[in-house]
């Protein structure tokens, strides 16, 4: 039976459930007359049935779907026999019998014991798709009447049901906690695996990135070289680049919406600034290949500069436009925060409208601004599709912004996509790249969201 | 100078004296304050003009309008009419008996070889499609619009300029003069493009078309909105009306706060590791892209439920409770329709901004280059703004031109998407 069919009929024998909970509270007080001998609503009944029926048994379903084909697999290679059994050839041997289980490669095209171990994973999944409908069905059934025999008038039935509710809720938001449990989790792992090829200190303190590795152990000039400094130079540069645009622009935006402008230009011109948050960053990628990068290029020429045909400088520029409402939002909020009678304590002292702003407003928004900067930093670092689009692949360690330079993400994209295997020290750099920016965006967030909060409790 | 000896006259005189300097300052900075609003909002205007005036062509399409004769010689010598043969007819010899007969001058290998260049590949495909769907048609003559070249296409756009030295140009000016006069008699023009929308990928521009991204967005957002909206929901709900003041929803609630600014490229890197990687699901599938962008858009619904139901007056909940509700009662009967319309306004930015994401995607495989329209949430498909990524990768002129158009389709969505959630706030936004 198909699982998704599977799927339909446990939830349909759900709903049977619920009638036939209700129906049995009804009658156990005889007929509709006696409801009022119920501690619950019938309906009650019903739904404590159908969640013991359909419960257990989707929960069943979710667990066996998800780790079936990781079992089979397993069953399947420890049938084999155990020669020749490295570690590539294995991995090769996987992907030729995924592909004839997949119906992708005819079965005449692969090896002999290919073919056997293929026939083997197509019975043993057409067992355990026989046995996942049984047990399902049995779990279900079993929960439907061993709830619907202690259906009773003193049951408690909507206090139990209630009970499953909230729990179910609770998993809800558990699911946040899980992400990030399998965030770390995940992305250290490998980049565990990773640390055991090259040593830690390499990584972080060499100055040469070239991740080709040899393809074979003797070829000449291509043994790879794992130092990120120049990454994380490049996405420094980067950022800084942005941040000049970002956080002129967006703070001065900020004080004029919010000190200045009256409010039928604020209401306009606000929500006009924050469709630029709104746009896909591939499309400010996009417009950084085709126009700012070209225009760069004519200025240069212009002033006899080389410049690259993937600049740091395009990247950043259009960085810099993609955060200024990330800037100019949270000033905006920081600086309205900022209580009336403080600005006209300074009006009264004789000060001008721009010194107020400057030494009595900004300085009282001031924790919040920079808290608002930290983010707008965090969120240029992780920054993914415009320098994969518009900053190049050279792992170059410079601070020339007309050269080009290469990004953490922009590194973490290359390694990963297109073909690989997982256990490449190539594919496991990806890993320990992302590792880092992790934990430099989350310690960014972390001071941000803590200065933030720090400042708002001053004048709530 | 000493402030206490200072008299008044004297504190005046030098506050009418640095007034004029402090008024220059004061016009300065709001110049400054104005600067920055007019830089922000020329941005705005700037990047959309571009795209639009770059993209707006791709929605019109040069077609060549040629006289095919079905020759019964070339489709079908044996006669069979088996569908077989019929596919396996070289219909290319159709299009250029066509081309030959219109410029019945042309003679020697290489200008004919021009000449065929103005049509497009795609024009034999069409023929072949015709000739399976009603093989009657054979023997007979019909006048058809074909699908030109890209080159052509490009031509007639004014994207590239024919006063280009011919060395820098794709086409000749053998080829010019084809075109100058076929267009002279009104068989070659613009028309609407409905292939644009109805087409899969193809590494031919004229012929490259939306439909897969938009299919493939369709289903990884279909995916998303069906498992964040319940769960953020849900999620909301327990924080907002359940969770009991201590330790662990402390954790949850910074958590939540932490992943809403981890870089969603991050995300990628937990959707390969976790779910291809260890669950072994299928690479470049609608499924995991809506698995990842489930977990990247959570928080956002998460914040935005909790300040829908934070919206909710107390007074309604105690009102419930005082007439013996239970809390579920309370929350699922009075407090949870009050705050749907906010929950659905969080729920549709969320799944704009996962519209518009790409970089996760990348890292789970759904980059490919694939022609077939995804039929199902576990077929290899592509989204919109990785559609974007990948055609500007091209080097065909008349790729910039269509990545701008799905840019602009992807826009149009975005734009429809967020009009919708300002609407609903504004219906249903109630003041207590």
């Amino acid at each position: 039976m198909s699982s998704s069919l599977l799927f339909v009929l446990l939830v349909a024998l759900s709903v049977l459930a619920f009638q036939l909970g209700k129906a049995r509270a009804i009658a156990v007080v005889g007929g509709l007359r006696g409801v009022r001998d119920l501690h619950s609503l019938p309906g009650h009944y019903g739904l404590l049935t159908a969640i013991w029926c359909g419960l257990p048994a989707l929960v069943v379903f979710a667990l066996w779907i998800s780790l079936q084909d990781v079992v089979i697999t397993q069953l399947v290679l420890a049938d084999l026999p155990a020669n020749a059994m490295a570690q590539s050839a294995q991995a090769l041997m996987l992907n030729d019998l995924r592909n004839v289980v997949a119906g992708n490669v005819p079965a005449e095209m692969v090896a002999e014991s290919t073919r056997v171990a293929a026939a083997e994973y197509l019975k043993l999944q057409r067992i355990a798709q026989l046995a996942l409908t049984v047990v399902t069905f049995a779990v279900g059934i079993a929960g439907l009447l061993v709830v619907r025999a202690r259906i009773r008038p003193d049951l408690r039935a909507r206090n139990a049901y209630e009970r499953v509710i909230e729990w179910a809720l609770f998993a809800c938001s558990a699911v946040a906690v899980l992400t990030t449990i399998g965030i770390v989790l995940s992305i250290v792992f490998e980049a565990t695996r990773f640390f055991n090829i090259v040593p830690i200190t390499e990584f972080v303190f060499g100055t040469n990135w070239s991740p080709q590795m040899a393809i074979r152990a003797d070829q000449v000039g291509s043994s790879g070289a794992f130092g990120a400094v120049p990454l994380f130079a490049g996405t420094l540069l980067i950022s800084f680049i942005a941040m000049i645009v970002a956080v002129p622009i967006g703070l001065f935006s900020a004080i004029y919406l919010a000190e200045y402008a009256p409010l039928e230009v604020r209401k306009v011109v606000k929500p006009l600034l924050e469709v630029l948050a709104g746009v896909p960053t591939v499309v400010y990628g996009f417009f950084a290949v085709t126009t700012v990068g070209p225009a760069l290029r004519v200025a240069g020429e212009a002033f006899r500069l080389p410049v690259a045909g993937e600049s740091a400088l395009a990247a950043g520029l259009v960085m810099g436009i993609m955060i200024i409402p990330f800037v100019s939002s949270l000033s905006d909020d920081m600086i309205t925060a900022v209580p009336q009678s403080l600005r006209d304590g300074a009006y009264a002292l004789g000060a001008t409208r721009s010194e107020t702003i400057r030494q009595v407003v900004l300085r009282a928004a001031l924790p919040g601004i920079v808290g608002g900067v930290l983010l707008a930093i965090s969120r240029a670092i992780g920054e993914t599709m415009i320098v994969v689009m518009a900053a190049g692949l050279a792992a170059n360690l410079t601070a020339n912004p007309l050269e080009a330079v290469t990004t953490v993400t922009v590194q973490i994209v290359t390694l990963l996509v297109g073909d690989q295997e997982f256990d490449s020290p190539k594919t496991l750099a990806a890993f320990a790249l992302g590792l880092v920016l992790f934990l430099v965006t989350l310690l960014l967030n972390v001071i941000a969201l803590y200065v933030v909060r720090k400042y708002r409790e001053q004048y709530d | 100078m000493n402030n206490t000896t200072k008299t008044a006259e004297q504190t005046q005189a030098l506050v009418r004296k640095s007034l004029a300097r402090r008024y220059r300052a004061e016009r300065r900075f709001r110049l400054y304050g104005i600067a920055a609003v007019a830089a922000g909002i020329g941005f705005v205007i700037f990047l959309f003009g571009t795209i639009f005036a770059q993209g707006a062509s791709v929605f019109r399409q040069s077609y060549v309008q040629l006289t095919i004769v079905y020759d019964p010689e070339t489709i079908d010598p044996a006669g069979t009419r088996v569908p077989e043969e019929l596919v396996a007819a070289d219909d290319q010899a159709l299009v250029r008996a066509a081309l030959r007969e219109r410029f019945p001058n042309v003679e020697g290998r290489s200008n004919l070889r021009e000449l065929y260049g103005i049509v497009s590949s795609a024009a034999s495909i069409e023929l072949q499609r015709r000739v399976v769907a009603d093989p009657s048609i054979i023997g007979q003559r019909e006048t058809l619009w074909l699908l030109a070249d890209d080159t052509v296409d490009m031509l007639l756009k004014e994207k590239v300029w024919r006063s280009a030295p011919e060395d820098e140009r794709r086409l000749s000016d053998q080829q010019i003069g084809f075109i100058d006069a076929l267009r002279a008699d009104g068989t070659l023009k613009l028309r609407f493009n409905a292939a644009f929308l109805s087409n899969g990928d193809s590494r031919d521009p004229e012929q490259a078309g939306v439909r897969g991204a938009l299919i493939g967005s369709a289903l990884t957002l279909l995916i998303t909105l069906l498992l964040s909206f319940p769960i953020g929901v849900g999620a909301a709900i327990y924080l907002e009306e359940f969770a009991p003041r201590n330790r662990i929803t402390d954790v949850i609630e910074i958590n939540i706060n932490n992943l809403a600014a981890v870089p969603s490229i991050v995300f990628g890197l937990l959707g390969l590791a976790t779910f291809i990687g260890f669950f072994g699901m299928p690479r470049s599938a609608p499924l995991v892209g809506g698995f990842v962008l489930t977990l990247l858009t959570l928080p956002t619904i998460i914040i935005a439920s909790r300040a829908a139901l934070k919206a909710v007056p107390p007074s309604i909940r105690e009102a419930a409770l005082g007439m013996g509700a239970s809390r579920l009662q309370m929350v699922g009967h009075h407090v949870l329709p009050l705050a749907i319309p906010g929950m659905l306004t969080g729920a549709i930015i969320g799944m704009a901004r996962a519209l518009g994401e790409s970089a996760p995607l990348l890292m789970i495989g759904m980059v490919a280059f694939i022609v077939d329209v995804p039929s199902g949430i576990t077929d290899p498909a592509t989204a919109l703004p990785v559609q974007v990524f990948l055609w500007s990768d091209l080097p065909e002129r008349a790729f910039v031109e269509r990545t701008s158009g799905v840019i602009i389709v992807l826009l149009l969505f975005l734009i429809v998407m967020n009009a919708t959630a300002v609407i609903l706030r504004n219906k249903f936004e109630k003041r207590w």
